[in-house]
């Protein structure tokens, strides 16, 4: 198979692109097929999906966390090494909310991340960017009463990818989240207003709807940034899927 | 409010969300009701897929869905994990398939429905897919999911008894025996 180049790429996003505004119906989350990214080929679904309307399915419950489960570190990736990691200092904040825009108290919310220069403290990234001693790139949280999480790190690098021909990722923080039920599960990246990347990524442009998509990109805040210190980006999340019931407490 | 889109968990989160004893579901004491299921995760030309995620959520055996907290204990004092705490059932685990898209986790049964939650993430899956692993010894008939698939498909979502207490699930991301995946609305 022939490596695709960049121009072949953003051909196909943009058919796609295409092909979503003229079927006229919104969709928030990217179709699991959807061969810009060429890895979603032999790992999506040919079947379509079968919806469960069982009031009673497990799903509308799911698991909790606790003040066991993290520590007070573990929210600041500048802190876990010996020594301070290279890079520009951010603080990201944000609320994550179900679709009624209620808060989603208590719960864990996990990221992960590139160094500044780009690469994952990961042994299967073989990105030649320097490793950071100081920085391994994990963080996790739980929620406030009033939804909010907050992570203090460094801005990643954009780092390049074997999609096709001089693929880059734009940067990106990923992030992991549970809400009051299993089925509002969700994993996703948050993006960095302004990247020039954005519109070669397929992975990003995956999300066809062009709203859907800013709704992963942060907003730098000025009032966030610290005076000498770090630069602030707020990011709400919004979880899909319903839930059993509202339930208060502990959660 | 409007969702936020979902993105691939991507190839690096293997330092992130997995914890030891992920897939220890089941307390320590258990060991004559725990069961132990066990499959690989393959894609649409068979491979294994060797960076996929599995998450299990189920009710505890008294039926309870309430969970409990300490899955992923931490250490306070190193940074680094506790583990479980050896009494507490959770109903809630994390696995990581092996290179060769192998997983296994040790649980207790769920009581009052005879299925294991599970969500999958993987690198080429921009959204997670929910199945169920069922359980055999019951009539699928008696289940409002199962009730509604054609028997190939149905099948697709009942575990396989491999040996005392064992069950074998097998997640066919695509082909021939595509596992049925679930939406909820």
């Amino acid at each position: 198979m022939t490596i695709p180049t960049q121009q072949d790429i953003s051909l196909e996003i943009a058919e796609r692109a295409g092909a979503s505004r003229d079927a006229g119906q919104t969709t928030h989350h990217p179709a699991r097929d959807y061969a810009p990214y060429r890895s979603s080929l032999l790992r999506h679904p040919k079947q379509p999906l079968v919806n469960v309307q069982d009031p009673e399915a497990v799903e509308l419950s799911g698991p909790v966390f606790g003040l066991a489960d993290v520590t007070a570190l573990d929210a600041d990736l500048t802190r876990q090494h010996v020594g301070e990691p290279l890079g520009e200092r951010i603080t990201v904040t944000g609320r994550v909310l179900d679709r009624d825009g209620r808060p989603v108290r208590g719960q864990l919310v996990e990221i992960w991340q590139a160094n500044a220069s780009g690469r994952y403290a990961h042994q299967r990234d073989q990105h030649p960017a320097p490793l950071d001693p100081h920085f391994s790139g994990v963080g996790r949280g739980l929620t406030d009463d009033e939804g909010r999480y907050r992570f203090t790190t460094i801005k990643p690098g954009a780092y390049p990818w074997r999609n096709h021909t001089n693929a880059w990722r734009p940067a990106h923080i990923h992030f992991s989240l549970f809400g009051s039920a299993f089925t509002q599960r969700l994993i996703t990246q948050m993006y960095f207003p302004g990247d020039p990347l954005f519109a070669y990524d397929p992975i990003l442009q995956s999300v066809t709807d062009p709203a859907a998509r800013n709704r992963l990109v942060a907003a730098y805040e000025h009032d966030l940034s610290v005076p000498e210190w770090s630069l602030g980006y707020r990011w709400d999340i919004v979880l899909d899927g319903p839930a059993a019931t509202w339930i208060e407490e502990g959660r | 409010m409007l969702p936020t889109p979902s993105q691939t968990v991507g190839p690096f989160y293997g330092y992130a969300l997995p914890f030891p004893q992920g897939g220890e579901i089941a307390p320590a004491g258990h060991d004559a009701s725990a069961i132990t299921v066990h499959g690989r995760v393959l894609d649409g030309a068979g491979d294994p897929v060797p960076d996929a995620l599995l998450e299990i959520w189920q009710p505890a055996p008294d039926g309870s869905r309430e969970g409990a907290s300490g899955s992923l204990r931490r250490d306070q004092t190193t940074g680094g994990y506790l583990g479980r705490d050896g009494v507490t059932f959770t109903g809630f685990g994390r696995v990581a398939t092996d290179p060769d898209g192998r997983y296994s986790f040790r649980t207790l049964p769920p009581g009052g429905v005879p299925y294991l939650s599970v969500c999958v993430f993987a690198r080429g899956l921009l959204h997670h897919l929910f199945t169920r692993i069922y359980l055999p010894g019951f009539d699928p008939e008696s289940d409002p999911l199962l009730a509604t698939l054609e028997p190939e498909r149905r099948s697709t979502l009942i575990a396989e008894p491999a040996a005392e207490r064992v069950y074998r699930f097998d997640v066919h991301l695509q082909g021939e025996r595509e596992t049925v995946f679930l939406e909820f609305r």
